[in-house]
């Protein structure tokens, strides 16, 4: 749901527009003062960690428990507790992070790398591909992106992998509509003007100009993007549609503690926690990124 | 005005019919065999299927013949609302979709009740405080909310309201009570959407000229917020507001799951593990007809809220 957002208006009470092509700055500076935006870096940083070097992070194993120590609540030994067959939850949520990062990283891909190559090509051909595109696009936001999601999953099988292409081809429009409104907004400024009066070649303009100048507004909804597939991720892995039991995968842990929900609250009280933390401090981190809010 | 909304249902048909034939090619026209894939079912990797079974299936689906006159039979079963036969039950789709529609007409009902109320009184609330901090968290509400994965939101209620409090029933879909857990669920991301975009859109209403006019001709300032600028900053959420319901369609998948409740999204999560492709065809064409509908609606009532709107395209259409 968080895409609706970017989709707004620029912040009200900015009184002078900046002319077509001069993008306000990023505020850097003030950024670093802010507490919760290094937090969120702090907490995205540790995320990452966790996914390349679980072993380094914890002692536990995600996969065989000690049936001695089944449903203990959380303490100094089990941060998050153990769950029904002994293991660790903390240790299986570290080890699910590579897996749902995974998919995240797979679906940001997907849609940033298509949604920009889309967007260039209706910016720039115009004419027919620029009406076709921009209409497929309208279209599918007719269809909810989870539910579109759903559908690819029904054509490409399960798996964390096919997770993480159907979330990313479900945020592909978001791209598109983006980068094609950068293109011609770069397209019309002076300076684009300049390079092709002395003959500079459409190539030339994209690499030069468009592509640099756009890189800002798409990592900016890429960050937001991931954001939401993290969301979308587990909510599919929930659903059952990721990897087969007993790997751990963010989502699909807190289905399983579902069925202890009354006796053991941290099978899926914790691993909630943890995924929304990661998808506020992502929104903090794309909020802190997009210009004009930063210099609300 | 007859006229304009004539052609802007005519237009929310095209909308439903091209969000199907999108959904139509992804299934069909992708590389794979759906044949095969609906057969096998269940998301493994087919192993031996009855040839007789297939080629029933294929010309059940119309996929026997060519491309395009497959696509224009399925078009044409579409208009007359022949979803085609689910493969897992062998019911017509059309009928598996009304069976599976009360249920979740009913939360989604209460779920967008809530979520616009609730999403107003937070917007209005933040805009309305006087204290700094007061104001800083009304407006943290909202994109905390919106950061829940929805599956949590659903157990971290039933821990609450049915495990600790023993207050409202923790699963099934009996009574009003069972309603009041999974609405509220649904509702939490719905509302945190609707409450940003709102208040983004009352802040820029409250610099509005003629809201600094009212409040100069003595009105007070709960006054001017809600009537003055409340109207001019409706616009901007009952835009979104069908998104804001496709989410919901697409969050009862989650949500029935989560409660084990009966209806569309149960109905989705289901024919998705089983990879019956007509079933999630017809609940792609129930969703873009939600947001076509919703969208249709708001721009009826778009002019009532907000004068402005309305003189401009009242008079743009009557040409």
């Amino acid at each position: 749901m968080t895409d609706l957002l970017v989709t707004g208006e620029p912040s009200a009470g900015r009184l002078h527009a900046p002319p077509p092509g001069v993008r306000p700055k990023v505020q850097w500076r003030r950024l670093v003062g802010s507490p919760s935006f290094l937090l969120s870096v702090a907490v995205l940083v540790m995320v990452v960690v966790w996914a390349v070097v679980p072993e380094a992070i914890t002692a536990g194993d995600p996969l065989f428990g000690d049936s001695a120590d089944r449903l203990l609540p959380p303490g100094a030994d089990h941060p998050f507790g153990t769950d029904q067959l002994g293991r660790d939850v903390f240790a299986r949520f570290v080890y699910g992070t590579r897996t749902s990062l995974y998919a995240t990283l797979v679906a940001v891909g997907v849609a940033a790398g298509g949604g920009a190559l889309l967007g260039v090509i209706a910016g720039f051909a115009g004419g027919v591909a620029d009406a076709v595109i921009s209409r497929v696009i309208e279209v599918l936001q007719a269809i909810p992106g989870l539910l579109l999601s759903l559908t690819l999953i029904a054509v490409l099988g399960f798996g964390t992998g096919k997770i993480g292409l159907a979330v990313g081809i479900s945020g592909i429009p978001a791209f598109a509509r983006v980068m094609r409104a950068e293109v011609l907004r770069i397209r019309g400024s002076l300076y684009v003007e300049a390079a092709r009066t002395v003959g500079a070649r459409p190539s030339a303009v994209l690499a030069e100009h468009v592509l640099p100048s756009a890189l800002g507004p798409v990592v900016a909804l890429g960050i937001l993007e991931l954001a939401s597939a993290v969301l979308a991720v587990s909510a599919l892995s929930f659903l059952g549609f990721g990897a087969p039991p007993p790997a751990p995968e963010w989502g699909s842990m807190v289905a399983e503690g579902r069925d202890y929900l009354a006796t053991a609250w941290w099978l899926t009280i914790l691993p909630g926690v943890a995924i929304a933390a990661v998808v506020v401090s992502a929104n903090r981190l794309a909020r802190g990124l997009r210009p004009h809010e930063a210099s609300q | 005005m007859g006229r304009y909304v004539a052609g802007r249902i005519a237009q929310a048909v095209l909308v439903v019919i091209a969000a199907w034939t999108v959904a139509y090619l992804i299934v069909y026209a992708l590389p794979g065999d759906p044949i095969s894939i609906m057969l096998a079912g269940s998301g493994g990797d087919s192993g031996y299927i009855d040839p007789g079974a297939a080629n029933k299936l294929r010309r059940e689906l119309g996929l026997d013949r060519p491309f395009p006159v497959g696509y224009m039979d399925a078009l044409w079963g579409l208009l007359r609302g022949d979803l085609g036969i689910s493969v897992s039950s062998g019911m017509p789709v059309a009928a598996r979709l009304t069976a599976a529609l009360p249920p979740t007409l009913a939360l989604g009902a209460l779920a967008v009740t809530i979520a616009v109320v609730g999403g107003a009184v937070i917007a209005f609330a933040a805009s309305a405080a006087r204290a700094g901090w007061v104001r800083e968290a009304l407006l943290a509400l909202p994109p905390l909310a919106g950061s829940a994965p929805t599956f949590w939101v659903g157990l971290l209620l039933v821990q609450f309201f049915s495990f600790r409090l023993g207050l409202l029933p923790a699963f099934g879909d009996r009574g009003w009570q069972s309603l009041v857990l999974p609405a509220l669920t649904l509702a939490v991301p719905a509302a945190a959407a609707l409450a940003q975009v709102l208040v983004t859109s009352l802040h820029k209403a409250q610099g509005e000229s003629f809201v600094h006019t009212a409040r100069a001709t003595g009105a007070s300032r709960m006054r001017t917020l809600v009537r003055h600028a409340g109207r001019a900053a409706a616009a901007a959420p009952l835009t979104v507001l069908g998104q804001v319901v496709g989410g919901i369609v697409a969050g009862a998948v989650v949500v029935e799951t989560v409660f084990s409740r009966r209806g569309i999204g149960r109905l989705t999560a289901d024919a998705v593990a089983n990879q019956d492709l007509p079933v999630v065809l017809g609940v792609v064409v129930l969703a873009a007809a939600a947001f076509v509908i919703v969208n249709l609606l708001v721009d009826l009532v778009l002019p009532f809220v907000d004068p402005r709107i309305g003189r401009a395209r009242v008079r743009g259409a009557g040409r």
